[in-house]
């Protein structure tokens, strides 16, 4: 099918394009022509992601493959490749259509930045090399576009790169997310010892004839399975790029740089890689219930202890990142419990509404002049009211009230949770179910205390605060839409159709199927939004909202009398459980001073003074024993050559 | 009746002699001439001795020759010395050390 081959092909290289030119030529051709060849390319690689989702779903394609050219070749095969199927458009289609906003978004929130070029470059390389991520046809290139995301997320974080927390947040989030990566390779290494193949669909056809009972030994003495190893491995790359719990240090710290950013890959796209990678390989994660545990204990420990977090955040942008982290920790849960679809399903809505909230905060970011910090917003929404309104749509979504997108697949996800059998579930659902509360919790304070209650900033002088223009405003509304209903005819054919959208793309073991259980007695859309008033989750939602009114609207002074009295578990929570100051002791100081160690007593003492000095010294001793021989007299030389001769000779004659 | 060894340790003599006067001699460059022809004189003597115990005229012959050439070297060495005195005005043995490092 030479339209398919045409039309991915396209779809990659007009970002890769726009970036190039943008990127080389930026400064030559000027921003108008510069954001317009770059909203251009991204534009339309949508459309044609559109197109090819038109295609797949019309002609029933399932892992189609397209295989552009192999760079090399010795014993396997590497390519460079598409998979197109239900899942690859799905993502495409997402990451395109929030790039797409982004890139018009970005027109009106970088107006008057010096490197406005520079970032219409770099967001059309991300889309280019996430693009290539979800398409890939093999793991290898899967991890280009893996590294891609985190050297082009590297490259944004410190846009501004003259701030040094920005620097600090970008070495930061590269170092963490090499942990991660050095996890991915070694499980993609595995796949590669085991299968002999890189390319996804030879994988999963071996995976029939290979026997899983194969061990690994670890050390001597300690063999572990092979398969369960593998998807561990695979995860903790899933852990980097989707921050989890421990490795999630980096995304809050990552808010440093600019908000369009913070939108597209710090929430709805980059960091949700780990979630589509797990979906893309669930046949190998079918098969060990063991690594699939250790998937769901990450999750729900994320979800929770991260959407705790957010509730102390005072930063707006940090609140709305520990909310991407503890929904990060919905999905992965969700994929770890088999239920692949819900978890693909929810990073479509989580995509759409938190990108949302992102662009609404940059939007009250703007308005008052690079204020982030929510103890001097309030009252705004007599002058923000389209921001206003299009945050409280993704608040709403992301909160899980009925019938917004977000309330379908959070309550699926936790229903699915609650049907899993594996171990750690139990325990993940009440953790999920706790995180419901805070996440209405920490989202409606953040809504009260911007847009609600009294102005706490002071109007300056020729600075209105106002609505920013229409670029600004568009793409909110244009993603508000999906955030509020996209879930109403998405939710059926994605999960519950007899002939899902995802029966192509996604294995599930029929023995730990929750999705299928919960079909059996799903009512519908409709009736599952009525449903919900006799669920837990929605009362949960609606006392975290009823919460946060109460104590930030109602009774402002209620949370500094909350902080006093249970002042340490404020302290635990401000310290973020004291994972950044542990890293940086142990890790970041203790590397040091290992290295210092190793520079003073190794590298000066041993081998400069030791072996390298060492040497030069016992020539230079020996050197001046020796010089007493060389007198200069004759007579001396005389009388060695005579010794010479003598021991010659007794040598000749007894020898 | 003297014996070939007699000679032999005549000549061993001479030779040790003229060793020692090199090894030990800190003065006059020309004591150390000297040692050397009597190091010289010593093999003459070696050859004259195996050549009439030998019964081989041969060794006499190479005694010309060698006292020929000894004459020549102390020429020419005699010569240096004179040059050597121009140039540092000294012959002591203690004062010519440029070999050492």
């Amino acid at each position: 099918m030479t339209t398919l081959y045409a039309l991915s092909l396209i779809t990659v290289a007009a970002p890769l394009l726009a970036s190039l030119v943008t990127g080389l030529f930026g400064k030559s051709i000027g921003t108008v022509v510069s954001h317009r060849i770059a909203v251009t390319g991204v534009g339309l690689a949508f459309f044609l992601s559109v197109v090819l989702l038109g295609i797949v779903l019309q002609q029933q394609i399932s892992m189609h493959e397209i295989s552009l050219y192999a760079w090399a070749v010795s014993g396997i095969t590497f390519e460079v490749g598409f998979l197109i199927d239900p899942l690859t458009v799905l993502m495409m289609v997402v990451v395109t259509f929030v790039s797409l906003m982004v890139h018009i978004y970005t027109i009106g929130y970088m107006h008057d930045d010096p490197g406005y070029t520079r970032f219409f470059s770099y967001i059309s390389l991300f889309t280019f090399a996430m693009l290539m991520l979800v398409m890939a046809n093999n793991f290898l290139q899967l991890f280009f576009g893996w590294e891609a995301v985190g050297v082009v997320s590297y490259l944004l974080i410190g846009f501004w790169f003259k701030r040094e927390t920005a620097i600090f947040a970008n070495l930061k989030a590269f170092l963490v997310n090499r942990v991660g990566d050095l996890g991915f390779l070694l499980g993609i290494a595995l796949v590669f010892m085991l299968f002999d193949t890189l390319n996804y669909q030879e994988v999963f056809a071996k995976l029939s004839t290979t026997d899983l009972k194969l061990t690994v030994s670890l050390w001597p003495g300690m063999d572990v399975s092979a398969i369960t190893l593998m998807c561990i491995l695979l995860f903790v790359g899933a852990m980097g790029k989707s921050a989890q719990i421990p490795l999630h240090v980096w995304l809050p710290d990552s808010m440093e740089g600019p908000t369009p950013i913070s939108a597209l890959i710090h929430a709805a796209t980059m960091v949700t890689a780990g979630v589509f990678m797990v979906a893309r390989l669930s046949p190998l994660f079918e098969l060990s219930d063991v690594a699939r545990s250790f998937v769901v204990i990450i999750g729900a420990l994320t979800a929770l202890m991260m959407g705790l977090v957010g509730i102390v955040q005072n930063d707006i942008k940090r609140v709305i990142a520990y909310s991407t982290l503890s929904q990060l920790g919905y999905m992965v849960v969700a994929v770890g419990v088999s239920a692949y679809s819900v978890g693909m399903f929810h990073l479509m809505t989580h995509a759409f509404f938190k990108a949302l909230l992102f662009l609404a905060a940059g939007s009250v970011i703007m308005a008052l002049h690079h204020q982030q910090d929510l103890r001097h917003m309030g009252g705004l929404k007599a002058y923000l009211p389209i921001t206003c309104v299009t945050a409280w749509i993704g608040a709403l979504a992301l909160c899980g009230i009925p019938p917004f997108s977000g309330f379908y697949s959070k309550d699926i996800l936790i229903e699915a949770v609650h049907f899993a059998a594996i171990p750690g579930a139990g325990f993940a659902y009440y953790a999920l179910l706790a995180g419901v509360f805070v996440t209405a919790l920490y989202t409606f304070r953040l809504i009260f205390l911007t847009f609600h209650g009294k102005a706490r900033w002071s109007h300056q002088k020729g600075h209105a605060v106002h609505e920013p223009g229409w670029v600004v405003t568009l793409p909110l509304i244009l993603l508000a839409i999906p955030s509020a209903v996209i879930a109403w005819f998405t939710v059926e054919p994605m999960l519950f159709a007899a002939n899902g959208y995802f029966k192509q793309s996604i294995t599930i073991d029929t023995a730990h199927d929750v999705i299928g259980q919960i079909a059996y007695h799903y009512p519908g859309a409709f009736g599952f939004a009525l449903h919900a008033v006799v669920t837990k989750p929605f009362w949960l939602a609606v006392a975290g909202i009823a919460t946060a009114y109460l104590c930030y609207v109602r009774f402002p002074k209620v949370p500094a009398r909350l902080a006093r009295e249970f002042s340490v578990v404020q302290r635990v929570l401000v310290n973020k459980y004291g994972f950044d100051e542990f890293y940086q002791w142990f890790f970041a100081k203790g590397t040091r001073n290992l290295s210092l160690w190793f520079w003073s007593v190794v590298d000066i003492r041993i081998i400069d003074k030791s072996l390298v000095g060492g040497v030069v010294h016992a020539w230079g001793a020996s050197a001046r024993l020796l010089r007493h021989l060389q007198s200069g007299y004759l007579n001396h030389y005389a009388f060695a050559m005579i010794l010479g001769l003598l021991g010659l000779l007794s040598f000749w004659l007894w020898g | 009746m003297l014996t070939a060894i007699d000679f032999l340790i005549v000549s061993s003599l001479l030779f040790s002699l003229g060793v020692v006067g090199i090894i030990i001699n800190r003065k006059n460059v020309i004591v150390l001439l000297m040692c050397i022809e009597l190091i010289l004189l010593a093999v003459n003597t070696n050859f004259i001795t195996f050549a009439r115990f030998l019964g081989d005229t041969g060794g006499e012959i190479f005694v010309f020759f060698i006292l020929t050439v000894a004459a020549a070297e102390a020429a020419i060495g005699l010569a240096i010395l004179v040059v050597l005195y121009r140039a540092r005005n000294s012959i002591n043995v203690q004062d010519l050390n440029l070999l050492q490092g």
